[in-house]
């Protein structure tokens, strides 16, 4: 794959998971509560498009540095793509508290890799690839007064907590059921 | 009922429902369905009604025309209900009707909405008493002390009422949202499917119904696919199928065990890698299963095409039928404007030669399966002159673009065909738009 055509599939993967993400919001307010099915289905787009990122960036970076790397760089992005694989089987409550999934899905999470490493990437990178996925509410940021009503929503809709969708992340988007 | 040698041509017959543009969201149709001998037809739509058209007695004198569909019956069959416990509200719109087969002078069908399953009987009253001489003009009842005599009331005959009235409500039973009934060819038991459970129920017994299929994981995390559509076999009355969102089919045999998470066979075709996508899983998911009335062959549609499954064989389908694939390019503005989630239906005529099912632009597509050929027809008012011949529309998938071809970018998705159903004995099929029910019947020459 040619660079041009890595960032393409770059660009299409963060387009579609952008909108994605906006579906599984705007699921929330539909009548009739969420859907099973339909969020089943929108957390495997966003899976495939998060692979797809992910892989296309990797060829990116190949691409892009025609020089050796450190051998530390390289191991980075296996770390980084195991750990990935790991966060999806590992086991996790079904139930959570709703300013843990907001923090998860705004990229604070320590065990959320994917948002910092490209942040350590770049620096040994010369900048050619992007700091952070500019699709993904940058890393500090802090519920706003609205998301904290939000919060407080989903906090009272937990009892039974079999259809309000508490989390984001692609791992919780189904437990929340 | 075989159409005559050459090809079959369809003419508008009726429509039904408002002709103004501003579709009311209560109006929409969200599902249809024939009765056993195709006499009744019912409708329901997203505002919880249904409504049942009767096909008057045949015309001797003018055998060119089948008779016209009338309104029969109109009634409340859901409410909108709240559930408290999770904050939710459950949606009236009527996700399936099916109907009993007629066993007395009445008849019965059952409707379900998201949650809960209603049965429905209607019945005629065509004859009063009248001549009650223990009570006044107005309903009183008389000082006993006055009456002398006993008079027993006469039947007297009245303009013909239908009466709906609700004889089961099965409620409770679902966690998740319920997308099929079927009844049992026993006639005492139907399966009711949501997403992740199929439950078994006995239309006399409301309170209580079994589970026989649970696909819930233990760790929800797990889950990979949900239930999408569930039928009873046409006459083993034992087994049953229900497809799924990865695209599969399992048959299930109810005397293997009481919990049939097992399948007996399961019917699924292997992907083709060349046309591996983003969206891959979401265009294989079935959104309908349907046996043949023969019980030989089920189809199975999922976004882009028909497929036509013998029970004998489960590796792949023995027919495979394109409603759309000109489509298959435009998946990402699909799934952006959310069609890509469209759930359309499918059906079988009467002796399963041929299947249909709906599309875009109001279009709906028939394929002969003895003849080998398919053809594009059109739902739409402009075409919607009294017998008039439907012509054959076709979509020009790119280059150039042939006289009454319409581009792919033409087409309008706002106007999706998703029900569609076939008279069980004559060539008469009904299909929704939106919010209006065409009927169409082969010319008859």
């Amino acid at each position: 794959m040619s660079a041009t055509a890595a960032m393409e599939v770059n660009a299409e993967a963060r387009r579609i998971l952008a909108v994605s993400i906006s579906k599984l919001y705007a699921s929330r307010t539909q009548r009739g509560g969420l859907r099973l099915h339909r969020s089943l289905l929108l957390s495997l787009v966003m899976r495939s498009a998060r692979d797809i990122y992910h892989s296309s960036r990797e060829i990116e970076a190949q691409l892009a540095d025609a020089e050796p790397m450190e051998a530390g760089s390289c191991s980075w992005d296996q770390m980084e793509s195991s750990e990935s694989q790991s966060e999806q089987t590992t086991a996790e409550p079904a139930v959570e508290e709703p300013d843990c999934s907001e923090k998860e899905f705004d990229g604070e999470s320590t065990e959320d890799k994917e948002n910092q490493s490209p942040a350590r990437q770049s620096r040994k990178r010369r900048g050619k690839v992007s700091a952070a996925p500019d699709f993904l509410p940058s890393k500090r940021a802090r519920l706003e007064p609205g998301e904290e009503r939000y919060a407080a929503m989903l906090g009272s809709c937990r009892a039974g907590a079999v259809e309000s969708l508490t989390a984001l992340s692609l791992n919780r988007v189904i437990p929340a059921f | 009922m075989a159409g005559p040698g050459g090809d079959m041509q369809w003419c508008f017959s009726q429509v039904k429902g408002a002709i103004d543009d501003d579709v009311a969201e209560a109006d929409i149709i969200s599902t249809v369905e024939f009765n056993h001998t195709g006499e009744l037809l019912a409708t329901g739509d997203k505002g919880g009604r249904v409504v049942i058209f009767q096909q008057e007695i045949e015309n001797k004198s003018q055998p060119q025309f089948r008779s016209e569909y009338n309104v029969y019956s109109t009634f409340q069959s859901h409410e909108p209900e709240f559930d408290y416990l999770k904050s939710l509200e459950i949606e009236e719109k009527i996700n399936k009707i099916r109907w009993l087969p007629q066993k007395n002078a009445a008849q019965f069908l059952l409707s379900t909405n998201d949650k809960t399953i209603k049965l429905w009987k209607i019945s005629e009253r065509d004859k009063r008493p009248e001549g009650y001489n223990l009570k006044e003009e107005d309903g009183r009842y008389k000082d006993p002390n006055t009456i002398t005599s006993l008079r027993v009331p006469v039947l007297i005959p009245m303009d013909l009422m239908v009466e709906a009235s609700p004889r089961r409500v099965f409620a409770n039973a679902h966690t998740y949202h319920i997308n099929s009934i079927s009844v049992n060819s026993d006639e005492e038991t139907y399966l009711s499917a949501d997403d992740l459970r199929i439950n078994l129920w006995n239309l006399e017994i409301t309170d209580r119904s079994f589970n026989i299929v649970d696909i819930k994981p233990a760790n929800m995390e797990e889950l990979t696919e949900v239930i999408t559509a569930a039928e009873f076999h046409p006459h083993q009355c034992n087994t049953f199928v229900y497809s799924s969102s990865k695209g599969t089919i399992r048959l299930c045999d109810m005397r293997a065990s009481a919990l049939c998470d097992k399948h007996s066979k399961l019917f699924e075709e292997p992907e083709d890698p060349s046309n591996r996508s983003f969206f891959s899983e979401i265009i294989s998911s079935i959104s309908d299963v349907k046996f043949s009335h023969n019980g030989r062959y089920m189809m199975t549609r999922d976004y882009l095409s028909v497929k036509i499954w013998d029970l004998n064989m489960e590796n792949r389908p023995v027919e495979t039928h394109q409603v759309h694939e000109y489509l298959r390019s435009k998946l990402c503005s699909l799934y952006e404007n959310d069609c890509i989630f469209d759930k359309f239906e499918c059906c079988w005529n009467g002796n399963d030669s041929v299947v249909m099912t709906g599309s875009y632009n109001n279009f709906f597509r028939m394929f002969d399966r003895g003849q080998r050929r398919d053809v594009t027809l059109e739902a739409s008012r402009e075409n919607s002159k009294p017998m008039q011949v439907l012509k054959p529309r076709k979509v020009c998938a790119g280059g150039k673009r042939k006289k009454d071809e319409i581009s792919v970018d033409s087409l309008d998705f706002n106007k999706k065909i998703l029900h569609t159903a076939w008279h069980p004995q004559d060539n008469i099929i009904a299909v929704a738009t939106t919010n209006n029910l065409y009927i169409f019947q082969d010319k008859v020459n």
